[in-house]
């Protein structure tokens, strides 16, 4: 493998890892480990595609960088609580939406936008960051229930929770800042 | 407004919206959901939306969105 056709896959392992680190230094630290890795290493063996390959070690460096973040800083007993909050004033006390979800068209010509593209970066910055790291592990890194909970020490129960609320936030924040405008 | 058990409200709709994206949802489940969103625009549409916000995560990651 050489250091020319591993280039290509520079940008697309940088978005797959600021996705789930959410910091740009630490994102290009673990793809520059990655890249190497993959230069060092003999473990291509041709079956898969190079970039799922390349994918495979990253999110193993993801995880020991994820795993190296909760040892060194555990995330705080407030966080469920501010979370259920955050979550739970989207609906009324009845249980209704306090905002009707609205119908957002079309998604192919959000995709086509770049200004979507924006939009989504900048909501999915300001999700709480316990939310994020499941949704993410979930959607971005496609992990299983069962890996997720173990990384994150959790019960599926709480996970579903977390996924629940990651979602209602981040749909409520997209809603607001990009169908809310567009009309 | 009071409602019979079988009825959900849509903060629970919306919950095993969510979850039918992790596990397959109960005969019974599916069921109580179908009856909700027959009647709900919101919960429909927030299906919807959790169906868009899956594809675009995945296509934004692997950079398969147009330039």
């Amino acid at each position: 493998m050489n250091a020319e056709n591993l280039e290509q896959y520079r940008p697309y392992l940088l978005r797959y890892a600021l996705l789930q680190l959410r910091d740009p230094q630490l994102a290009a630290d673990v793809v520059q480990e990655t890249l190497l890795a993959a230069l060092d290493g003999a473990t291509f063996s041709g079956k898969s595609s190079r970039k799922t390959w390349l994918t495979g070690i990253l999110k193993h460096k993801i995880i020991d960088v994820l795993r190296r973040q909760a040892r060194e800083r555990p995330l705080a007993d407030g966080d469920d609580a501010s979370e259920a909050e955050a979550a739970d004033a989207l609906f009324a006390d009845d249980g209704h939406w306090r905002q009707f979800p609205a119908d957002w068209g079309d998604p192919e010509k959000s995709f086509e936008d770049k200004k979507f593209r924006e939009v989504f970066e900048m909501c999915a910055r300001v999700m709480p960051l316990r939310l994020a790291r499941a949704f993410t592990l979930r959607e971005v890194m496609e992990l299983s229930t069962d890996e997720i909970c173990k990384e994150l020490a959790v019960t599926p129960t709480n996970l579903w929770v977390m996924l629940h609320r990651a979602r209602l936030l981040l749909r409520e924040c997209l809603e607001i800042r990009w169908f809310g405008n567009r009309t | 407004m009071k409602m019979n058990w079988f009825e959900l409200s849509c903060k629970q709709a919306s919950v095993l919206l969510s979850q039918a994206q992790e596990r397959r949802l109960g005969l019974l489940e599916r069921s109580r959901l179908r009856l909700h969103l027959l009647a709900c625009d919101g919960c429909t549409h927030f299906r919807q939306q959790l169906l868009f916000i899956r594809a675009f995560v995945r296509r934004y990651r692997d950079g398969d969105l147009p330039d």
